[in-house]
């Protein structure tokens, strides 16, 4: 589903639409194995919404909310593109086609259902996901997750190589996970720079001086400053050069 | 509100009722919309993340704006005739759990 842009003022609203569209001509229960690992496992799409709903609460500033809050919902509407890729890929797959896809054990436990665990059949937990209610701590952990969910998303297009249908689906969900991260960078960022201001108070009524701040920015942003933000810049000038229509103006 | 109240009333219907509205192209046209609306939901989906953290970038707004009108306009043209793409836009019919839903093959 799209997450909506109802009219209504609703809290989350079900669109009717895939965000991408999925149309698996063949069954082949031997991918969907692997691919459960993105609806139920440790860098799959539950965790990654749970973990940004869950810490949008504890941020300081409207950005970093927002963020978290729309990412967070994007996030739930790729859950469903996992889990339709798992059911088109086993609804129509005979007795046989499972077995030979290694299938089995989660077959007697699930059937052809959608059932949230990883590849190696853990149940999802919330040990995945860590909610410090510290800004910085938070969004680093962001930062991470995406790259885990690119990576993951990576090790599944080559494992899910010969089947066309499949590997397109992947690819966008792939390429949405390093915008996220971009997104994400520039939250931390923007907190990072407020932090830094002398009158910014944090929710927990932490008030740091000018002399603490420093210390902490310049010790914490050590290692974040060179390579990231150059990731940041030529891909907001990759931005710039093919997505917007309105290059002219 | 009973039966005849979809059968009967074009005027008051806001989303036509089973084959009524069906000629040879009813299918065909409604993959052509639905791509359309998904192409600038998807643009708005972006657009929606970039604002959130570049909120003063007048280009991305002014975008997002016209894009989300155009939307606006494809998504009422389009459920007119084929049903509900959320729960709350009205229908003389309860057309919401017409199949297919977006998970299963077809061209939601």
């Amino acid at each position: 589903m799209a997450l909506g842009k109802g009219d209504n003022v609703v809290m989350w609203d079900y669109k009717k639409i895939l965000q991408y569209p999925i149309n698996i001509k063949n069954p082949d229960p031997r991918l969907a194995k692997v691919i459960i690992s993105q609806y139920g496992g440790p860098d799959g799409e539950l965790a990654a919404s749970l973990r940004y709903l869950s810490q949008k609460f504890g941020m300081p500033d409207q950005n970093a909310k927002a963020i978290l809050n729309d990412i967070g919902t994007e996030e739930l509407a790729h859950l469903e593109m996992v889990g339709t890729l798992v059911h088109q890929l086993t609804d129509n797959a005979s007795i046989n086609e499972i077995e030979k896809g290694g299938l089995s054990p989660y077959y007697t436990d699930h059937g052809v259902g959608v059932y949230p665990q990883s590849a190696s059949g853990t149940p999802f937990t919330a040990a995945y996901i860590a909610v410090k209610g510290d800004p910085i701590a938070d969004l680093q952990e962001d930062l991470a997750a995406e790259q885990k969910a690119r990576a993951t998303y990576e090790k599944l297009i080559d494992l899910c190589r010969d089947n066309a249908d499949v590997v397109d689906v992947l690819k966008f969900l792939r390429q949405r996970e390093v915008v996220h991260f971009q997104r994400f960078g520039e939250a931390l960022r923007n907190v990072q720079d407020k932090l830094a201001q002398k009158k910014f108070y944090m929710n927990n009524n932490f008030i740091p001086s000018m002399n603490d701040t420093n210390n902490t920015i310049n010790n914490m942003t050590a290692n974040l400053n060179n390579d990231n933000m150059m990731n940041y810049n030529s891909n907001m000038a990759d931005y710039n050069s093919n997505n917007c229509g309105c290059n002219n103006r | 509100m009973n039966n005849e109240t979809c059968e009967n009333n074009v005027e008051q219907r806001n989303c036509c009722c089973d084959n009524d509205c069906c000629d040879n192209n009813y299918d065909r046209d409604r993959k052509e919309m639905l791509m359309k609306i998904k192409e600038y939901d998807f643009a708005l989906d972006e657009l929606n993340l970039y604002l959130d953290t570049h909120p003063d970038d007048t280009q991305a707004l002014c975008l997002h704006n016209n894009y989300a009108r155009t939307l606006k306009d494809l998504e009422t043209q389009y459920q007119k005739v084929y049903g509900p793409l959320n729960a709350n836009y009205p229908c003389n019919k309860w057309r919401w759990l017409e199949e297919p839903w977006p998970w299963e093959r077809g061209i939601m």
